[in-house]
């Protein structure tokens, strides 16, 4: 059974690096661009789920932690001059720091304390960004290329970005399955009994919690060659939210469940605002029919129900 | 001296405001265990339906009793056809508030509209109040009125009704309340009617100085959430002193710091949090 699934496993990953590989000739002109964009988000959501489904503590402040990188990219390329490598150096570090801070005080609560926390806290950066308008510019927000010249062709930035995320899910996936990842899968299920088997709870957490902002920070980092403008709603409490929900859509705790959540999510956000601009509003009904009916998400039903025929 | 009694009448006037909103929020968090992200979507609702009801020619008081009654009335809603789906699970519920308020906020948007709306106040109350050498909006002071009655009046209903004694138990242990036969679904509908009308009313009460737009659902909702991380879940007093402490700091904040006012309110949190993290007031459950 093990030799099977691991069989499986080799097929599948085999099987999604060469969709990934031939997406710009499947997708081309700007469907190239959308698979681009669900790349950035699959991270973001993988790194919420480091929090959400393998620690067990929902944060919602990821979208901060992600539009913090962002920013700085484009702060430090746009209006200082620099170059985007030293940006991207530059804007991770930030997010780290940021995620540093969130953590030292999210990781004394838990449950829905720990939600409302990091709310908070994603809702004071982007009170930061909307009123610190000689640095962010305020509601107009931050525009400009940091785009290197040979990057800016849309199908060589899909395979700059493909190849991060390559590396960038490999290194997630190492992480979960490490002894440092289970120990947090431990303190998900049961704190009490890891602080007993001698386990420092409170710094793997913050550890965990710092991984997760760096991930996220990457991701935003990308972003701003992607994008090549940031607002306040980068930071928004919305870009946390979908984020999680792609999350959850892909099935909390399951790591992949964040690409195939990305993949929905932002599908749809696209077919959908070709007929309607009530984006938000299907984002609000997303998650209440998630809640009610599938909460454990896509992977997470297909993880059941493997397990139900065993 | 007299800017400093201004700035403190500001801090003051806002606290009303916040506890009104905040109170809500306390009473629901503190009974049902109910994180309801989307109050502050039912304080913009409440504003906007306020405004709605008195450009059709209702007066002020009109709107506002029309408001929390409207809010209520949605606040049943969420919580019999959402909310009772997803029961005993704690962040199924929160991340469900957070979908609704999502909707809420949008519809708002479709209904309303993204400018920025007044609510029209009676004539007595608007214009300077003269105090020696401080002038200050009588609107604003009115708001401080209303905001210590309706602490009057909650710590009345929780202390002096049977109702209130029952909320207190729910909070205490819903289960032993249950137990001994009370029907406490239904305490918890009421419980969830009176926080929804609150933040009904606190919109008509926020909408007339503060001004109704599409993101002022956030803002409050953020403010909202200080004032219980600090006073801790489930304690009208707690509301009291933790909107006192955190629209003092985020007034002087706006005042002296304009461009990190939100920073401000962050630091008292941080450092309560280090201490005590179930706030002020708060109780273990």
């Amino acid at each position: 059974m093990q030799i099977l699934k691991s069989k499986y496993s080799l097929l599948i990953v085999v099987l999604s690096l060469a969709i990934l590989v031939t997406v710009p000739l499947l997708f081309p002109g700007y469907k190239t661009s959308i698979a681009t964009e669900i790349l950035i988000f699959a991270i973001l959501a993988m790194s919420i789920d480091i929090l959400a489904g393998y620690t067990g503590r929902t944060p919602l402040c990821h979208g901060a932690i992600f539009g913090v990188a962002t920013y700085v990219m484009l702060y430090y390329v746009t209006v200082m001059g620099g170059s985007p490598w030293v940006g991207v150096l530059f804007a991770v570090f930030a997010s780290i720091l940021v995620s540093i801070i969130f953590a030292l005080l999210a990781i004394r609560t838990s449950g829905v304390y720990f939600i409302l926390l990091t709310l908070a806290l994603g809702m004071i950066v982007w009170g930061v960004c909307l009123r610190w308008t000689s640095v962010t510019g305020g509601e107009n927000g931050l525009r400009g290329s940091v785009t290197p010249l040979w990057l800016q062709d849309k199908v060589t930035l899909y395979y700059f970005i493909a190849s991060c995320f390559v590396v960038l899910v490999w290194m997630m996936w190492r992480f979960v399955n490490s002894p440092f990842g289970l120990t947090l899968k431990g303190i998900r299920d049961s704190e009490s009994r890891m602080r007993t088997l001698g386990y420092n709870v409170p710094l793997h957490l913050f550890l965990g919690f710092v991984v997760s902002g760096f991930f996220a920070g990457v991701a935003g980092a990308l972003y701003a060659f992607f994008n090549s403008f940031v607002s306040p709603s980068t930071v928004a409490l919305a870009q946390s939210t979908e984020g999680l929900l792609m999350a959850i859509v892909g099935g909390a705790g399951t790591l992949f469940g964040g690409i195939i959540g990305a993949a929905l999510v932002i599908s749809l956000e696209n077919i959908v605002s070709l007929y309607t601009e009530r984006w938000l509003m299907v984002i609000g009904f997303m998650f209440i029919f998630m809640m009610i009916f599938a909460p454990s998400g896509v992977l997470g039903a297909v993880r059941n129900f493997i397990k139900s025929r065993q | 001296m007299s800017m400093t009694i201004f700035q403190l009448l500001n801090g003051a006037t806002f606290a009303a405001l916040l506890f009104v909103v905040a109170s809500g929020f306390t009473l629901i968090f503190g009974l049902m265990r109910i994180v309801n992200l989307a109050h502050g979507a039912l304080y913009l609702f409440g504003g906007y339906l306020g405004l709605t009801i008195s450009m059709m020619g209702g007066n002020f008081y009109v709107s506002a009793i029309g408001a929390a009654i409207g809010v209520a009335l949605m606040g049943l809603i969420i919580d019999l056809g959402l909310l009772r789906f997803v029961k005993g699970n704690e962040l199924r519920q929160v991340l469900l508030t957070l979908g609704v308020a999502f909707v809420l906020n949008d519809l708002a948007l479709v209904l309303w509209g993204g400018d920025t709306y007044s609510i029209p106040v009676p004539s007595y109350l608007d214009g300077p109040f003269e105090m020696g050498d401080v002038t200050y909006p009588k609107y604003r002071l009115f708001v401080l009125l209303v905001g210590i009655l309706i602490f009057i009046a909650l710590w009345l209903l929780m202390a002096k009704t049977k109702l209130g004694a029952l909320i207190r138990a729910g909070v205490d242990d819903s289960e032993t309340v249950s137990a001994m036969g009370v029907d406490i679904r239904k305490i918890f509908i009421y419980t969830f009617m009176l926080g929804a009308a609150l933040a009904g009313l606190g919109g008509v009460m926020g909408g007339a100085f503060l001004t109704l737009y599409p993101t002022a659902d956030s803002e409050i909702l953020v403010f909202s959430l200080a004032v219980v991380i600090i006073g801790g879940r489930g304690s009208l007093v707690g509301a009291a002193v933790g909107s006192i402490l955190v629209a003092m700091l985020a007034n002087f904040g706006q005042v002296w710091f304009p461009e990190l006012a939100y920073f401000v309110i962050f630091g008292p949190m941080a450092v309560l949090l280090a201490f005590r993290p179930l706030g002020l007031f708060g109780k273990a459950s």
